[in-house]
């Protein structure tokens, strides 16, 4: 079985959240950048675990400059067999895609373990856009992923529950917390990913649909209004009178 | 031109997500001058999609075959993608919810058009390019995204904003075409399992969540007695949840859920930052916890320093004497 990971590269979740140049660009001065924690956590080693049992290899892709190769080198160590890098500025989710698909087009993937959102942008884009620029199938806020003759066996989320559904390959899946157990690279891990294939490849030609113009931080910090333990009740008729939310 | 969201209908109701994006929808048509349509996939009676009307959809088309009933983002992305060809739409709006998150995206690509996840606020048009906010970093910073494709996709992040509801009623229409085959389908649902008995978390308006200060699995009555009262979901943090104290489908936070309930009651929560990645976008919220310093205090409308085995109990009774009252 042939299994593509994309991965992103993101803030770790402690970082200060400061933007420069008139606050059109994150500042990236002083951060240090992860591989985002659902890829690396439940979509990479879910990936692992299907091709120890089953055989064939995992691949990890990612879009970005040469920064990221720490992190890449990261996910072979973890255990992924080859990697690739789309050399490009990710300008954003619809150009990363198209990379992805791009590549994934001529290596005929049985699945595409994508994780969830990223903690930077939060925006849950590339697994529906890779699904439909490959016209597969998709399953997103995955908990459990086997497969078993050409056909996966999913659990996935839906509001106030879960489905388990079927779905032949190949697909694209989304993962979610419990999917896996995280894995940390050992030694062995570490002294082999130096040497595993790591692809340098050019981007191709992509649209760019949407343009960060400017962020900002919260106004202000909440202030919060103390109640006393034993007056309870004006904490009820705050909520009810000034919050308005009961 | 007109602007068409994407209803979700579960248990012959609309979801409250769908409500809030067929308002938005109908808000960005107000702005644009043109018909706000709602495309409803799923079974529901005439009269509830009539009610659609209340949040200003003018009307209402549906694509209603119980092979539709389960959701397979493929077929859903060509059926709205069909619907958007026929009603000329220019703008498509749906619930930055478990399928829009899917479906969403899909469409973009489909459509060729600009796409922005979990809008928090009305878009700004000026001529044929939209700006529009949403939250990144996990709440900790905010983004106003452009787009000037001539068909754009805009999801709504849920409970951003209160729909306001009038009195209008909206045309429904006959079932649209699609083109829709039996191959298109791929997804084949094969159980549902679902939580009875309360209120799904990511739907809820109000949210009490207690965590590891409350010592112990069997500490958890009273704060499922005060979720009963206010008619509120239980969550909790992520440690409870590893040690099994609750179930994992309670977890909020980084690794768990995003919720942003109207309120959310922290009881014996530290507040660390991942925790507040999952709720930090929740309208108001109140924080229960005997150390002051607390870091949740930090992010919190009101707080009462003290401890939740005697807030908790008496919190439940004065709310149950606001409801007799009230
Ligand atoms: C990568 C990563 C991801 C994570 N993801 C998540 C996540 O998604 N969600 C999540 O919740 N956590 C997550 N965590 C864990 C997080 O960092 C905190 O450890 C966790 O949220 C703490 O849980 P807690 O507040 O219940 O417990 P504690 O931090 O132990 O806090 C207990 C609190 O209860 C108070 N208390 C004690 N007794 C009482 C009493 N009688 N009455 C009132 N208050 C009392 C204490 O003062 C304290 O503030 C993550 C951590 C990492 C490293």
């Amino acid at each position: 079985m042939k299994i593509l990971v994309p991965i992103a590269k993101v803030p770790d979740t402690t970082s200060k959240i400061a933007f420069i140049d008139n606050n059109t660009k994150f500042n990236a001065d002083g951060v240090t950048f992860i591989m985002n924690p659902t890829d690396e956590w439940y979509a990479l080693v879910r990936a692992i675990e299907l091709k120890e049992k089953q055989g064939g290899e995992v691949v990890v892709i990612h879009v970005g400059g040469a920064d990221a190769d720490q992190i890449i080198r990261k996910a072979l160590a973890i255990g992924a067999d080859k990697a690739v890098r789309v050399d490009a500025d990710p300008t954003d989710a619809y150009f990363v895609a198209v990379q992805i698909a791009e590549h994934a087009k001529t290596e005929n993937y049985d699945l595409i373990i994508t994780g969830k959102e990223t903690i930077d942008y939060n925006s849950f884009e590339i697994t529906g856009m890779l699904a439909e620029l490959l016209d597969m199938p998709a399953v997103a806020l995955v908990s459990k992923l086997e497969v078993e003759n050409g056909v996966a066996t999913l659990k996935r989320d839906v509001e106030g529950g879960t489905e388990t559904v079927e779905v032949k390959l190949p697909l694209v899946v989304g993962a979610e917390k419990d999917l896996a157990l995280a894995r940390i690279p050992n030694m062995k891990g570490i002294m082999s990913a130096r040497t595993k294939p790591l692809a340098v490849v050019p981007a191709t030609g992509a649209d760019k649909l949407t343009n960060i113009v400017s962020y900002a931080l919260p106004v202000k910090a909440k202030e919060c209004k103390y109640v006393s333990p034993d007056n309870v009740g004006e904490l009820v008729r705050l909520l009810h009178e000034e919050a308005k939310v009961i | 031109m007109a602007v068409l969201s994407f209803v979700e209908v579960a248990d012959g109701k609309i979801k409250k997500a769908s409500v809030e994006a067929a308002y938005y929808g109908s808000k960005v048509a107000e702005s644009l001058g043109t018909d706000s349509i709602a495309l409803v996939i799923g079974e529901a009676g005439a009269d509830v999609l009539a009610a659609l009307g209340q949040v200003g959809v003018k009307k209402v088309v549906q694509a209603n075959n119980a092979k539709f009933n389960s959701f397979d983002s493929k077929v859903y992305t060509k059926i709205v993608a069909e619907a958007v060809a026929q009603s000329g739409a220019t703008v498509v709006v749906l619930s930055f919810n478990n399928n829009g998150k899917l479906l969403a995206p899909r469409l973009s690509v489909k459509l060729k058009a600009g796409y922005v996840p979990g809008a928090v606020e009305l878009p700004v048009f000026n001529g044929n390019t939209a700006i529009v906010k949403k939250n990144v970093f996990s709440g900790k910073a905010s983004a106003q995204y452009q787009v000037a494709t001539d068909v754009k996709v805009i999801s709504v992040n849920p409970n951003s904003l209160a729909p306001v509801k009038g009195a209008g009623v909206a045309e429904v229409m006959q079932v649209i075409p699609t083109t829709v085959t039996d191959a298109d389908f791929g997804v084949v649902v094969k159980s549902v399992d679902k939580i009875t008995g309360t209120v799904p978390l990511t739907e809820a308006e109000l949210v009490v969540s207690a965590g590891r200060g409350l010592k112990g699995p069997e500490n958890w009555g009273m704060i499922e007695e005060l979720a009963k009262e206010m008619g509120a979901a239980t969550a909790c943090s992520r440690p409870v949840s590893d040690v099994d104290w609750r179930p994992h489908h309670e977890h909020v936070g980084q690794t768990g859920l995003t919720i942003r309930p109207n309120l959310y009651i922290a009881v014996g929560i530290s507040g660390a930052i991942q925790h507040l990645a999952g709720v930090n976008g929740s309208k108001v919220i109140v924080v229960i916890n005997t150390d002051p310093e607390a870091p949740f205090f930090k992010a919190a409308d009101y707080g009462i320093v003290g401890d939740a085995f005697q807030v908790v109990p008496a919190l439940i009774q004065e709310y149950k004497k606001f409801k007799a009252a009230h």
